[in-house]
């Protein structure tokens, strides 16, 4: 399992949460109770199997909702 | 293409605003319908395209969004032709969405100040013994760093070569510059003010000491307390349970003017942003000041707090006794000094430690003969003299005189809460020395000020002994003092005060009073930065600074009610609108919109203000 925590350009409706978890969710290899976003920092938190989906996908789950991803940290946890 | 709109919102909201006004000018100025039509449908149109993209991607993963309900009630507005309100809305709406992005970032301003004080790059010593410049995540525990005049400490260490000051307000909120040495340790995100020292890297990354700080301040910024997790919850459901009554309304009145103005209505703005913002500010602010609260649940709680119970005296005094009132008796004061600094020196009593400090720089002599009186003192020859210091008790032993003056004094340092060393000279009293531990400056009125700000008990309960405690209690004005206390006694106590329905917080250190710290309903910790306190309780007052005590408690009281506040200010405007549109004709859908955006505005602005708030 990787852990990442992924920072994004700052939020600023509550329903973006909404939209964000449930894209990240829906991805292959996503640990689903894992996935923390984070209203008020702007991040990310989320467990993923790096064997199933890789990183980049799930910057490009969020992207693709319209929501620029800065960078990203992946630690093995 | 969808995400070139997305990027270009801010300039399609400021078309949309001036072919709206063109539109305006058009039919009232012109008096041309034309114009105004054809200018409002394209502004209608531009401005539900980013509005669309976001819908769209919402139930793509099958969330109902606010962005939903307003896609349909501008389509809606379209296709009965009135294009005014379909422009207007769709100005408002992304124009609100504009002024809260800015105010929000104002927000969530002093949590971000915190974090980019976090150190970006280190100069770490490479095979070759020359410095490089390197990320600070490429840093590994045992490198060695160089830090350089005005540069920030990149990782937690201990300096190896060379010294300096080194300002770490960024660990304990007081911006007093702190002299470090080889040995000493240093933190990550401090700034060298001057000097130029060499570490090796202890800790990195986010185990450093300003790391965890960061973490927590963010965990807690998004921590929710159930009232918040109720609101989420309710507020998942709620918004597609308003696009169903908007088609129940339009189904029966088959007035689609008024269902779409149901869907107008029904965003649910404030609510859900309302408490969070309140929250972010507030836990801000405290960041700032060198309180860390983790969380609204602890905002909730400490703001109704009863009881304070601090854990010893040595929260409340300086924890290292001092002499506070001394009297000379007699000549030759200066040698007689010399001879009591002379044997302190042997010894090390607590009191003896504060003797020798207050005595200072003195001319030492040999010192012979030592004989300890136990629960007396000390008996030596110094110089050929037979000295004797010790208590009363000691001197009656020793058949020195003690004068009628002397006994007064005694009677007088006694009366103050002072432990007494008398000194002695060949049977002659000399000195007369009181020693206490002293109050922490500015406890006194911290504790007043705790008290109006509606603390009902203070309470100290410490493992010292009865005397001191009562005395210490006195001295404050403390509600209540229990003395002799073991770790398990304390929280026995705590126990107790709940079971009489208090909610008590609990100030310690943390280490052998965890237990303490965590079933009191808020623990706060005097962490100086370091302590595991910082991991196990609720409240951290930076620097172990009981002055922020009574900031932590007024802001939390005010956030509370700033979040209280926010949640009126959202669920009235809500009311006031159904009821102006069940009662009377007053409410469109521009006017729901724009009162919409403007509770939104108004519980961001109200949160904002406690950034600035001062006790």
């Amino acid at each position: 399992m990787q852990k990442a925590t992924i920072h994004l350009e700052s939020l600023a409706c509550p329903s973006c949460l909404q939209k964000i978890e449930s894209a990240v969710k829906g991805l292959n290899g996503v640990d689903k109770d894992s996935v923390k976003v984070m209203f008020n920092s702007s991040k990310v938190r989320v467990e993923f199997d790096s064997e199933a989906v890789t990183i980049e996908a799930i910057e490009k789950a969020i992207e693709d909702l319209g929501y620029p991803v800065i960078k990203s940290k992946v630690r093995s946890a | 293409m969808q995400r070139y709109i997305l990027r270009k919102k801010n300039q399609i909201t400021l078309i949309n605003a001036i072919l709206i006004v063109l539109g305006f000018f058009g039919r009232f100025a012109l008096d041309n319908m034309m114009i105004f039509n054809v200018s409002l449908i394209i502004a209608s149109i531009l401005g539900i395209a980013p509005i669309a993209i976001q819908a769209y991607q919402a139930l793509k993963v099958k969330v109902v969004s606010i962005d939903v309900l307003v896609t349909i009630a501008v389509i809606g507005a379209l296709l009965i032709r009135n294009y005014e309100e379909s422009a207007i809305v769709t100005f408002l709406f992304l124009f609100g969405a504009y002024l809260e992005q800015r105010t929000l970032n104002k927000t969530r301003s002093a949590i971000k100040e915190l974090t980019e004080l976090a150190p970006e790059s280190a100069l770490k010593q490479m095979e070759n013994g020359e410095f490089e410049e390197v990320d600070v995540d490429d840093v590994d525990e045992g490198d060695i760093l160089l830090v350089k005049t005005g540069a920030k400490v990149p990782v937690d260490g201990t300096v190896l070569t060379g010294e300096g000051h080194i300002n770490e307000a960024s660990i304990t909120g007081e911006s007093v510059p702190v002299s470090k040495a080889i040995g000493s340790e240093v933190f990550a995100g401090t700034i060298l003010e001057n000097g130029t020292i060499q570490i090796r890297a202890d800790r990195v990354g986010e185990d450093t000491t300003f790391g965890r700080i960061i973490e927590l301040v963010e965990e807690a910024q998004d921590s929710k307390s159930a009232a918040e997790r109720f609101i989420d919850r309710f507020a998942k459901y709620y918004t597609p349970a308003v696009l169903i009554i908007g088609a129940l309304v339009w189904l029966f009145t088959q007035n689609v003017s008024l269902a779409i103005t149901v869907l107008v209505l029904g965003c649910p703005g404030a609510l859900v942003i309302g408490v969070p913002v309140s929250n972010v500010s507030g836990i801000g602010n405290g960041a700032r000041n060198g309180v860390l609260l983790k969380g609204s649940e602890v905002i909730n709680d400490f703001s109704k707090v009863d009881t304070i119970v601090f854990d010893k005296t040595g929260t409340l005094t300086m924890g290292n006794p001092e002499v506070a009132e001394k009297e000379f008796y007699g000549e030759d004061i200066e040698q007689t000094l010399g001879y009591l600094a002379s044997v302190e020196r042997e010894s090390d009593h607590p009191l003896a430690k504060a003797v020798l400090k207050d005595i200072g720089e003195t001319t030492f002599y040999p010192v012979e003969e030592t004989e300890v009186v136990k629960g007396g003192g000390i008996v030596a020859k110094v110089d050929g003299h037979r000295i004797a210091v010790g208590n009363v008790a000691l001197m009656e032993k020793e058949n020195v005189v003690l004068s009628e003056e002397v006994r007064k004094d005694v009677e007088r340092f006694e009366k103050n809460g002072n432990s007494l060393v008398l000194t002695a000279v060949d049977g002659e009293l000399k000195v007369l020395m009181g020693i206490r531990d002293q109050i922490r400056p500015g406890v006194k009125q911290d504790l007043q000020r705790l008290k109006k700000l509606g603390v009902k008990n203070l309470v100290v309960a410490s493992g010292d002994n009865q005397g001191t405690v009562d005395l210490v209690a006195s001295e404050l004005g403390l509600t209540e003092a229990h003395g002799n206390m073991l770790p398990e006694d304390k929280s026995a106590y705590i126990e107790k005060l709940q079971d009489e329905d208090q909610i008590v917080a609990f100030v310690g250190d943390g280490v052998n009073d965890s237990p303490s710290l965590a079933l009191a309903d808020i623990g706060i910790a005097m962490g100086s930065g370091t302590d595991v306190a910082i991991e196990t309780s609720d409240v951290v007052l930076m620097n172990s600074d009981m002055s922020r005590l009574p900031h932590a408690l007024g802001l939390t009281k005010a956030t509370a009610r700033n979040m209280r506040q926010n949640i009126i200010i959202a669920v009235g405007v809500v009311v006031i609108l159904l009821t102006g549109l069940i009662f009377s004709n007053w409410v469109n859908m521009t006017i729901g919109m724009l009162v919409h955006e403007a509770s939104i505005l108004a519980v961001i602005l109200n949160g904002m203000r406690l950034l600035a708030y001062r006790l």
